[in-house]
């Protein structure tokens, strides 16, 4: 096995750019994966959005034997079950983070922090059989009448907490979700809190700094990427979680101005009606649905990547 | 050598693959589609390759997935809830019998009732479903229920969120009973449900769920189910003006009672059929077949066991099971008027 120099660097010259013409390779696949995705989607949603034009995004007609569609039913109830599910991780999921991170004792610290992550990796649908069968009665019972007798008084944002006390409806979708997208975020703000130089922190404290001061002027500052990031990861969840939303949501496919009301999101809809599907409008319309999930998916990604840079600008140059 | 070796072993496991998958072929027969039959086919196979035939290997992927495989050629029968029109059977060159019979029940919860204790007529159950009628405690309801003391709980209408042909069955009883339901909604396998109050379940288990757990919920599943969960079901006037209760001898009755013969391909709902002890909503689920199949002896061994699932002992098994069976004088009808045309010769 003599070889000489040259050969030795010939052959690792070869190694180098296979490796880099495989990696490359690698990453282009995700690229035409994205592309073949669209191209389908939107080839097989153009003749309903041909037949239907813009409309079919603001209207709120779905009659399946009449073949009039319109998606704002399923559009209008995924961003607002994720909007009001992000209300209520977001907050709880900071808290968690916080005291993972800045308060609870070093022992406890494991304990909690694999609870958490635990959640993360119990599938949608025991969430959804846990939604109907355990949270649902309750929450018909308790929970809603009591939003109803004290928020449901509230003058304009009253009518939001009116109506029958049926457990299931958009409320009680958005509250899974938020329980679904929580551990996400928790993990993630975790992470990246934990990656805050502990010599930032050590001197805020000695100069007589607070907890809460340290978190909010030095810890959110230095990870304010990384939660952002956490945020639209648990969002992402939240807007195409399909088997938990479809169990909980009431897949009625309406709008009512109330929360209790049953509605249906895009990706309830979709396993709901994608097997029986016939070809033609209703199937082309499924499509259009699944398009309109992957933009709005795409317009808050680039909200966030824009929110990003702004905040980079505000900051001035970062090393 | 190694590399001659490694060769030699994967071409014979090849050639092993390629023996096993034509005996696997020759002694299985292949059916796809209504997922509401799929328990007693199921059982029906088991039992039928007891007795030496081969086996059944049955895809419950939907009634319209059923329709589009055996127009696809792909399986040697398709099974569909929603009969398929006698033009669209023509153009297609296949035939369409009833195997297997079924009824939808109306359920409800509402505290302190028994099953069978509140009495429905199809113009009330469509105006609930339709929205006009809001609470229990409406007078078009307590007038057909008189001496119960109904409450003044507000209705929630449950109804499949997929499409199904249970829910096909019940708009078409809807649709014939009542214009304003057959000019505002029809009929099909998913509707536009027009209550304002209405909540979706995914399947009979979905709508099963939501109204065990949905006070003052209707919803309406099939037999099997509503029995398996002790649902509160409801009696149901028939077209002879009687009340019925929801029972298997009662889904026979109505397929027994109706003339098979007026409707070519045999694509009939059994809603509001005639007889006196007839159930309003039941329902066939049908087998297709080609009349000129390309595997001739697969269709023989499909018919074979049709023919046994037909039997007494098959009867016996569908009943088990929950499910109604084809009544004897229907049987005779399909053997002599269906299956003549099929060539497996």
């Amino acid at each position: 096995m003599n070889m000489t120099r040259s050969q030795v660097a010939r052959r690792q010259r070869i190694q180098d750019s296979v490796f880099q013409y495989s990696t490359q390779f690698f990453a282009v696949t995700v690229l035409i994966a994205l592309l073949g995705i669209i191209i389908s989607l939107f080839k097989d949603a153009w003749p309903a959005l041909h037949q239907f034009g813009f409309g079919f995004f603001a209207s709120t007609e779905w009659d399946i034997i009449g073949g009039e569609f319109g998606g704002f039913v399923p559009i209008y109830g995924t961003v607002v079950t994720s909007f009001i599910a992000l209300l209520i991780a977001v907050p709880l999921s900071f808290g968690i983070a916080v005291f993972l991170t800045e308060i609870c004792p070093n022992r406890l610290r494991r304990p909690f922090g694999t609870a958490v992550e635990l959640l993360a990796a119990v599938p949608s649908i025991i969430y959804g059989m846990f939604g109907l069968f355990f949270f649902v009665p309750p929450f018909a019972e308790y929970v809603e009448p009591a939003l109803a007798g004290t928020l449901g008084q509230i003058p304009v944002i009253g009518i939001l907490f009116s109506g029958a006390f049926n457990g299931i409806g958009i409320l009680c979708a958005s509250l899974i979700l938020a329980m679904m997208i929580l551990p996400f975020i928790t993990s993630i703000m975790r992470d990246v809190f934990d990656i805050v130089p502990p010599i930032l922190k050590e001197s805020a404290y000695g100069i007589g700094c607070t907890t809460w001061e340290v978190i909010c002027r030095i810890v959110l500052p230095y990870t304010s990427t990384g939660v952002i990031g956490g945020i639209m990861l648990g969002l992402g969840r939240a807007l195409g979680e399909t088997m938990a939303v479809t169990f909980v949501i009431g897949n009625a496919h309406k709008i009512s101005p109330s929360l209790f009301a049953a509605g249906s999101s895009i990706a309830s809809t979709l396993a709901n009606e994608f097997g029986e599907a016939e070809a033609g409008a209703h199937l082309s319309s499924l499509f259009a649905l699944g398009l309109s999930l992957f933009i709005i998916t795409l317009i808050i990604l680039s909200l966030a990547k824009f929110m990003l840079i702004r905040m980079e600008k505000a900051k001035g140059v970062k090393t | 050598m190694g590399l001659l070796k490694l060769l030699f072993l994967s071409c014979g496991i090849v050639i092993t693959g390629l023996g096993f998958a034509n005996i696997a072929s020759s002694a299985e027969i292949t059916g796809a589609g209504a997922s509401f039959p799929f328990p007693v086919y199921s059982k029906w196979a088991e039992a039928f390759k007891a007795t030496g035939g081969p086996s059944l290997n049955y895809q419950s992927i939907g009634s319209s997935g059923g329709i589009k495989q055996i127009k696809a050629k792909t399986v040697d029968f398709g099974a569909t809830d929603a009969p398929l029109s006698f033009d669209d059977l023509e153009a297609s060159g296949l035939v369409q019998f009833p195997a297997i019979l079924g009824g939808v029940v109306p359920v409800l919860n509402l505290e302190g009732f028994k099953p069978g204790q509140i009495k429905m007529t199809g113009e009330v159950l469509a105006d609930i479903y339709l929205g006009n009628i809001l609470v229990w405690s409406d007078k078009k309801i307590a007038a057909l229920n008189p001496g119960l003391n109904l409450p003044t709980t507000p209705i929630t209408v449950v109804h499949r969120a997929d499409g199904s042909g249970t829910s096909a069955i019940f708009t078409n009883y809807l649709s014939k009973i009542s214009p304003e339901w057959k000019s505002k909604v029809g009929e099909g396998a998913a509707v536009k449900w027009p209550a304002t109050s209405s909540v979706g379940g995914k399947g009979n288990e979905g709508v099963a769920a939501n109204v065990t757990r949905l006070k003052g919920s209707i919803g309406y599943v099939e037999w099997a189910y509503a029995k398996s969960n002790k649902m509160t079901y409801m009696q149901m006037k028939n077209a002879a003006g009687k009340y019925i209760i929801p029972d298997d001898p009662n889904f026979s009755a109505a397929a027994r009672t109706t003339d098979w013969s007026k409707t070519p391909g045999m694509g009939v709902y059994l809603t509001n059929a005639a007889g006196a002890d007839a159930w309003p909503i039941a329902g066939a689920s049908f087998i297709l077949i080609y009349k000129n199949p390309e595997n001739k002896a697969n269709v023989a061994q499909v018919l074979k066991f049709f023919e046994f699932s037909f039997s007494d002992t098959g009867d016996k098994m569908a009943l088990d099971l929950d499910y109604a069976p084809i009544p004897d004088n229907v049987v005779t009808y399909i053997q002599k008027n269906v299956w003549s045309q099929i060539n497996t010769k």
